[in-house]
């Protein structure tokens, strides 16, 4: 059976990731309530305000439901916010950002400056064949440490952030920190599905 | 448009309108010093819009209404990590090069400050920061698309506490979206004329059914429901500017508008939230204003 991939729908792009995961054959969910959590095979992250998105959360009664269902091997794709969210550790967020956690990571928010360094490049990413992938940092973070478990997927090859980690992941999380739901590829959405429909 | 090295590039439309993207389904905050800002984040707002007066006060006071004080936008970017935006007059380009040159992450080319070009909007292309701009409907959401604006918000009139013109401009947006949608090729030739919008933005609207740019309110959202209104006439999200901080209660409010735009489509929610709240801003009959003081004609 085709799973139904949930997409976290509390702020920020869901209706590109809802896209790109239909582009891919699977069906989707928007999740804003424990029930809808729960009706899911693998969850979506998407870019948006972090700080927003956690917040929603705890007000909504998600953030621990989310927290146990991550623990329990559901498996989790994180872009940009999104990654930021499945961090255990958090750099320059505010003093008590909650995040959800799961991945053995700290993040640095922000990383890369402000809205006007914001910007597009095209990366290599381990696992995904062809052509690079042509990504877009918005105001994006970088993963600064990484636990033994977890398998860095791209660096940055170039410019001041030289050899910053933009793309990794451990068991079923998957983290980025651009944005591939903006663009047409949806490559990284295919690898995330694979990694679905592998949990049994 | 700059570039780091061969493929690495700022300021690209890919990431301005990608920025909207990520804002899409917030709330934005009018604030004037760092402590509404942390109290807007700590609200869960997307972004705030640094500025010196709220639309209510300028209304109030009358004069010229500016860009900010430098040291007060930087006092409000120290303060938050969420994005900070801040307002430029109408075509002053020498006000949005300090803005950017201050590290902002958006630009609102506003109509509630006072025109400083009476022909001519700024050249938006020009700039590595990106734009939102206000319309009443779609022909000017499309020039301003046109001139480089990465967003688009519905103008509403500002500072009245009063939805009514917010509502007014965003059906008036939306339907206009739906008539082109209908229309066949050379039937968009006369759209574009009687829009006066350049015919590949009015191709690219009819065949997706939708702007080019992500589409927020404002000018007028003073309550939950007025946010759950506007987001389900279509709004992507919601700029309220005096609706928090003139009210009675803006901490309960800002957290009462922020949950009510989240869940607009679930009115148990909405009524939840809209408990409690204190006074809401008095608001202002738009009929009662003076033609000179309808900040939504300002713009062409």
């Amino acid at each position: 059976m085709s799973p139904v991939i949930g997409v976290l729908a509390l702020q920020g792009d869901v209706a590109e990731h809802v896209h790109a995961l239909r582009a891919v054959g699977v069906s989707t969910k928007e999740v804003r309530t424990v029930d809808e959590l729960q009706s899911v095979d693998g969850l979506v992250l998407p870019g948006g305000e972090s700080t927003t998105i956690a917040r929603l959360a705890g007000i909504f009664e998600l953030l621990e439901p989310l927290r146990a269902a991550i623990k329990d091997g559901l498996p989790c794709f994180g872009s940009c916010a999104g990654m930021i969210l499945l961090a255990d550790r958090v750099l320059d967020g505010e003093v008590d950002q909650p995040t959800f956690g799961g991945m053995d990571i700290t993040v640095r928010r922000n990383a890369f400056g402000r809205q006007v360094d914001s910007f597009e490049t095209e990366l290599e990413i381990s696992g995904i064949a062809g052509p690079p992938m042509h990504a877009v940092f918005i105001r994006a973070p970088w993963i600064e440490e990484i636990g033994p478990e977890v398998e860095v997927l791209a660096r940055v090859t170039e410019g001041p952030a030289e050899g910053r980690i933009v793309a990794a992941s451990q068991g079923n999380v998957m983290v980025c920190s651009f944005h591939p739901e903006l663009t047409s590829d949806t490559r990284l959405h295919e690898l995330f599905v694979q990694k679905v429909k592998g949990t049994p | 448009m700059s570039e780091l090295n061969e493929s690495t590039t700022t300021g690209t439309t890919g990431v301005k309108r990608g920025m909207a993207d990520m804002l899409k389904g917030g709330v934005i905050m009018d604030v004037i010093d760092a402590q509404q800002a942390r109290i807007a984040q700590d609200a869960g707002a997307v972004a705030v819009m640094a500025l010196e007066r709220v639309p209510a006060d300028i209304r109030r006071d009358g004069g010229v209404a500016r860009m900010s004080d430098p040291d007060m936008i930087d006092s409000i970017i120290d303060a938050v990590s969420i994005p900070v935006m801040a307002k430029a007059r109408i075509g002053h380009f020498a006000e949005a090069q300090v803005l950017q040159s201050l590290g902002v992450d958006y630009i609102d080319e506003s109509e509630v400050l006072t025109p400083a070009d009476e022909d001519n909007h700024i050249n938006k292309w020009n700039f590595t920061v990106p734009f939102v701009c206000g319309a009443t409907d779609l022909g000017e959401a499309l020039r301003r698309i046109s001139e480089g604006a990465a967003m688009i918000r519905s103008k509403g009139e500002a500072g009245t506490g009063n939805v009514v013109e917010a509502t007014r401009h965003m059906r008036q947006i939306l339907s206009d979206i739906r008539r082109l949608s209908t229309m066949d090729d050379a039937e968009l030739f006369a759209a574009a004329k009687n829009h006066r919008a350049p015919i590949e933005l009015v191709r690219e609207v009819a065949e997706k059914g939708a702007l080019p740019v992500v589409l927020f309110t404002a000018g007028g959202i003073a309550t939950p429901a007025d946010a759950a209104m506007m987001m389900q006439l279509g709004a992507q999200g919601v700029f309220v500017g005096s609706g928090i901080f003139k009210s009675g209660d803006p901490v309960k409010r800002a957290e009462a508008i922020v949950k009510a735009t989240t869940f607009f489509n679930d009115p148990d929610v909405v009524a939840k939230v809209s408990r409690g709240l204190g006074e809401a801003m008095v608001g202002i009959n738009i009929s009662t204003l003076p033609t000179d003081q309808r900040y939504a004609d300002r713009g062409w």
